[in-house]
């Protein structure tokens, strides 16, 4: 294992220094969810007269989303990026190395982690400029960051999975929308309870994204839920592990080194 | 321990489903040190070999040992012993040279001192000093190739593949290309297995030439033993003076076989091959005779191709089936 630790280093490393080095792959995981949560706060503060709705703050209850968007762009940019290694023989490349399966995959998914990081803070950031409160205090936030890093972790290896199943970066691509009807079928902008078109409740509810939201939110606006946090963690977590298992097994099938 | 920087093959097949066999039963032995050139026109199955014999695609039947490592028991050990440059030069558009040569010296396993000392000898050496810290979306395709070869190069690699490293180059970069290849080998070594559809990089810089067409070597060689087996050079010479055709063909005779020049030239296919030539020269200066030309058709490889297939190298393209592709 200590051989493939600095393999992952420098994979990782190239993951961020290639994003770092596209200025659209930067600001847009970042200028996208901010503008989506400012459009969704004008139009839905109203909201917050429910009866029931957890906060007055619609700021502050919708800012759990960016954390998800941000790792919906996890999985693009780890599949785009392994995908166009796959296209352009740069896989090849690095199949005639000494380099490890394991150290690929763990390499990539750390760079996604970096970035991943990396939009969490600015989220944060951007939170406490306008006035968000987050109810878990400093710890809570450490454990953002971590939520984050996972997220990151288990949307990355779809986007790898992908990637190696397809070969295909534009196939990646195509299915982005449809991570995205995901993130618009959850409780992204209403918490479930208040939800009452009953389909739409019942789609929220078996969609694991709403879970993978209340999570964050609750660490913004409740304090410290560990029913929420559990179903956060453990089905970020379980997504994570289907998606690695999936990715390295697909990996085999890829590399056809002997 | 002579096997260390060999290449052994023995009826290495390749097929693909619903294709052809890419690769059909060849044999090879490629010396120590020796710069191995194979030659063939695209789909000929010359990079469906270099990607078995690279190890990134088990080969249907046969065997082939690279450095005395078997290519499918040893996968790990024959990487770890060769560098290889394969068709596309595989680069990181976003990624500067040096960062390709430190992520390849940090995955080749050398170590954080030596890595830095290692990409900067091998910029030098490829001549990217100055662009080293430049994007390689930036790059020429010759500076490209020029990577990709210090790329092939960072773990000292005893063996080389090269798949057509030249084509596309202009004749400046290719010719800088060849003299590295040529240096690596004398210098260093280093055994070079070079694909190629360019005659004239084979003749230049191969010590023995292998000739594949359809996935059969039809022919192999040195670039002189192969250009000799279909036959000697022949001296092409006009006369100033029209009435002189008798006598220039006489004073040329005992040199060699005379040939159909047609009703203009005295063609004479040189019995003692170039070496005849200064003797034919002076022939023609004391017979005194005045000449408007004078030329000398040597064989080509393209001749020998011609000669063992029934077709020219050039035009003489198929699709080769995409081993990546067809793999699966």
């Amino acid at each position: 294992m200590n051989a493939a630790l600095p393999q992952v280093g420098a994979i990782a490393r190239r993951s961020v220094v290639r994003t770092s080095r596209q200025p659209a792959a930067v600001v847009f995981p970042l200028v996208f969810p901010m503008l989506l949560l400012l459009v969704n706060s004008g139009g839905l503060e109203a909201s917050t007269h429910l009866p029931g709705f957890p906060t007055d703050s619609f700021v502050a209850f919708a800012l759990a989303v960016p954390f998800i968007q941000g790792a919906l762009f996890s999985t693009m940019n780890a599949g785009t990026d392994l995908a166009r290694d796959i296209q352009t023989g740069f896989l090849n490349r690095l199949s005639l190395t000494s380099m490890r399966g394991v150290a690929l995959i763990a390499g990539l998914l750390a760079g996604a982690v970096v970035l991943g990081l990396v939009q969490a803070a600015f989220y944060i950031v951007v939170g406490l400029i306008i006035g968000v409160e987050f109810a878990a205090g400093i710890l809570g936030i450490l454990v953002l960051f971590l939520f984050s890093a996972v997220i990151s972790i288990s949307f990355g290896a779809i986007g790898l999975y992908l990637a190696l199943r397809t070969g295909s970066g534009e196939s990646i691509q195509g299915l982005f929308p449809l991570l995205f009807v995901f993130l618009f079928l959850s409780s992204m902008n209403t918490p479930r309870d208040l939800i009452e078109v009953e389909w739409f409740r019942f789609v929220a509810s078996i969609n694991p994204v709403s879970y993978l939201i209340e999570c964050v939110r609750s660490l913004i606006i409740t304090g410290w839920d560990a029913r929420a946090l559990g179903l956060g963690f453990g089905i970020a977590l379980m997504i994570g592990i289907v998606a690695i298992t999936a990715a390295t097994l697909s990996l085999r099938q890829r590399l056809v080194r002997t | 321990m002579d096997r260390v920087n060999s290449i052994e093959v023995e009826g290495l097949v390749r097929e693909f489903k619903k294709g052809p066999r890419a690769v059909d039963g060849i044999d090879l032995h490629v010396e120590p040190g020796e710069i191995y050139g194979f030659l063939g026109p695209n789909g000929a199955g010359k990079s469906t070999t270099v990607l078995m014999l690279t190890t990134l695609l088990p080969p249907t039947a046969g065997t082939a040992r690279v450095g005395g490592y078997d290519v499918v028991a040893d996968g790990p050990k024959v990487r770890s012993v060769i560098g290889a440059a394969l068709q596309e030069a595989a680069l990181d558009p976003m990624l500067t040279g040096r960062d390709h040569l430190r992520l390849q010296a940090t995955l080749q396993g050398i170590s954080r001192a030596e890595r830095k000392v290692r990409a900067g000898e091998l910029l030098d050496r490829v001549g990217l000093a100055e662009a080293a810290d430049r994007k390689v979306g930036g790059y020429s395709g010759g500076m490209k190739r020029r990577l990709d070869l210090a790329l092939a190069l960072v773990h000292r690699p005893q063996i080389l593949f090269l798949d057509e490293p030249t084509t596309g180059l202009d004749i400046q970069s290719r010719t800088a290309l060849w003299d590295e290849v040529a240096r690596l080998a004398r210098e260093d070594g280093v055994t070079v297995f070079l694909t190629t559809q360019y005659l004239e990089e084979a003749d230049v810089l191969a010590n023995r030439v292998g000739i594949i067409d359809h996935g059969h070597i039809v022919a192999e060689g040195t670039p002189h033993e192969l250009k000799a087996e279909i036959g000697l050079p022949s001296v092409h010479a006009i006369p100033a003076e029209e009435s002189d055709r008798q006598r220039l063909a006489e004073a040329l005779a005992p040199y060699g076989e005379s040939l159909d020049g047609g009703t203009r030239d005295v063609v004479v296919r040189l019995r003692d091959g170039l070496a005849g030539l200064p003797a034919v020269v002076r022939a023609v200066d004391d017979a005194g005779l005045k000449l408007a030309s004078l030329e000398i058709q040597a064989p080509s490889l393209d001749d020998v191709f011609l000669a063992k297939t029934g077709r020219s190298l050039e035009g003489a393209e198929e699709g080769e089936p995409d081993a990546a592709e067809s793999a699966a």
